[in-house]
């Protein structure tokens, strides 16, 4: 597997590109909790970002809650500043099914009215089931039926392929 | 030789161990009938949860999608303002639809069953019942004579337990004070009609509360109150020394069938919580009150409206916790 920290690079400079082609000096970051959030701050790290960044948990926003339930551990969202009119770069560790994406999108509206959302995903894999896609990507992977990737950290941040049944 | 319990003085128990009802086999929680049997792990995450809640002010749409597409019916044999509003809110926030039935204007009044209303409202296809009633079990009753699927979220059962009421106490202590392990929490006031205290008393030993009193006249304290793990005063300046945290008791007037108390005014000479009096205790103590006050009945208007007051914060918080025990139940039924 990939030292994480190539592909951090891989990310820094693709966002450094696409921000400069739109003309944006420097978007209001904010990771999806809880590995988003550890990719969104080693990337404002290396991109020398000064303004403070948001943290989301999109537990309240899930569409599987009316059959998993609550999930154990709901850490509060926190977002700096107001969104009307900002620049987002949305930060998560893997994007997989979309779902997650579509619930922090979901969830950042009920904050206010962004300018745009630019996502930004450490490792990006198949089995899409929603129509998102990442601008931003520090590796793409093809894995087998039942197969997973996840991030572990926050020292050192690795990845690991885990085998799981049944759940999407 | 049969040893018979000595149950007949005991404080009101109805039905089956309240956690078979309202905990799932892997130990979730499907009802919320009563504090008392709870694990500290179990109410430390419905806090958890609640914390969660109460940080959502900041967001421009005050609401989360959590309940779309739930029915939340508020069924409410007894007046209440702050506890069904409350709850509304909890559950408005939570995007559910809600359905407030009052017993004034129900059918109650021309003669329905509890069961019969309860079948009636199953046959509309709600989710959960949020049920408050003058007779101690009636939650337990509804729990478990409902459709598996439906939860049931006890908002007061006569003198039984009130345990989303103690669940926002514990809140909003947590919040001010942290750590309960060091905590001297008073209670004082008409302990024997209360619901509230009881649920409190079982809540504050549950997370582990350093010293638990209770404080009031004779006439107003259950037997064997002592059973409850709290230490008894009759004198509320032996009862305030030291504490962080006194929670005052509404005197329930409306329950008082007989002559519990001499005069309300002789009550405020002697139990009333004044500014003198709560120099006794420590200088940060918490002073709570579950509301309505009666002011100059229990508590003193400049206490109940002083700096060491929580009184108002207990009613936020209310909403965060009742939103965490709604998400919490309604997210079992389908698992």
């Amino acid at each position: 597997m990939a030292e994480i920290a190539s592909l951090l690079d891989n990310m820094v400079e693709q966002t450094r590109y696409h921000f400069e082609q739109r003309g944006i000096d420097e978007p209001l970051v904010v990771g999806i909790h809880t590995g988003g959030v550890w990719i969104a701050e080693a990337l404002v790290q290396r991109l020398g970002y000064t303004r403070p960044m948001g943290k989301l948990d999109i537990s309240f926003y899930r569409d599987d809650f009316s059959r998993i339930g609550m999930h154990p551990q709901v850490r509060p969202s926190e977002l700096p500043e107001e969104l009307d009119n900002q620049h987002i770069l949305l930060v998560d560790d893997v994007l997989f099914t979309g779902r997650t994406i579509r619930a922090a999108l979901n969830e950042l509206f009920d904050y206010g009215r962004p300018a745009s959302v630019t996502l930004a995903v450490l490792v990006e894999r198949d089995g899409r089931e929603l129509p998102i896609e990442a601008a931003i990507v520090g590796a793409h992977l093809e894995l087998g039926a039942g197969e997973q990737i996840k991030l572990r950290g926050p020292e050192p941040l690795r990845l690991e392929r885990v085998q799981v049944e049944g759940r999407s | 030789m049969i040893a018979l319990p000595s149950s007949a003085h005991r404080l009101p128990q109805p039905g089956p161990l309240p956690n078979d009802l309202q905990l799932t086999a892997d130990g979730r929680l499907r009802h919320l009938l009563t504090v008392e049997g709870l694990s500290r792990k179990l109410v430390t995450e419905i806090l958890d949860n609640a914390e969660s809640f109460a940080n959502m002010n900041e967001k421009a749409v005050k609401k989360v999608p959590l309940l779309r597409g739930k029915t939340v019916v508020n069924l409410f044999f007894e007046a209440s303002t702050r506890t069904r509003t409350t709850f509304e809110l909890a559950a408005k926030r939570l995007s559910a639809d809600v359905l407030n039935i009052n017993v004034s204007t129900s059918s109650a009044v021309k003669g329905e069953s509890l069961l019969d209303t309860l079948r009636n409202l199953e046959a509309m296809n709600v989710d959960m019942f949020v049920v408050r009633h003058q007779d101690s079990g009636a939650a337990h009753f509804m729990a478990r004579h409902t459709q598996p699927g439906i939860s049931v979220l006890n908002a007061g059962d006569g003198r039984h337990a009130h345990p989303t009421q103690a669940l926002l106490d514990m809140f909003t202590i947590r919040r001010c004070k942290g750590d309960f392990t060091r905590l001297k929490v008073a209670i004082v006031g008409d302990i024997l009609h209360s619901r509230v205290a009881r649920s409190q008393i079982h809540a504050l030993n549950i997370l582990q509360a350093g010293e638990v009193r209770v404080v009031a006249p004779r006439s107003l304290l259950p037997a064997q109150v002592e059973d409850l793990g709290v230490h008894v005063f009759h004198d509320l300046k032996q009862g305030l020394r030291d504490v962080d945290v006194v929670m005052m008791l509404r005197l329930q007037r409306e329950r008082m069938e007989h002559a519990h108390l001499p005069s309300e005014h002789e009550y405020f000479q002697l139990f009333g919580l004044t500014q003198r009096r709560l120099l006794l205790a420590k200088p940060d103590c918490l002073v709570m009150h579950p509301g309505p006050a009666n002011r100059g009945v229990e508590i003193d208007s400049a206490v109940a409206d002083g700096a060491q007051s929580v009184i108002l914060q207990q009613v936020t918080f209310g909403i965060a916790v009742r939103m965490a025990v709604m998400s919490m139940t309604i997210g079992v039924q389908g698992t």
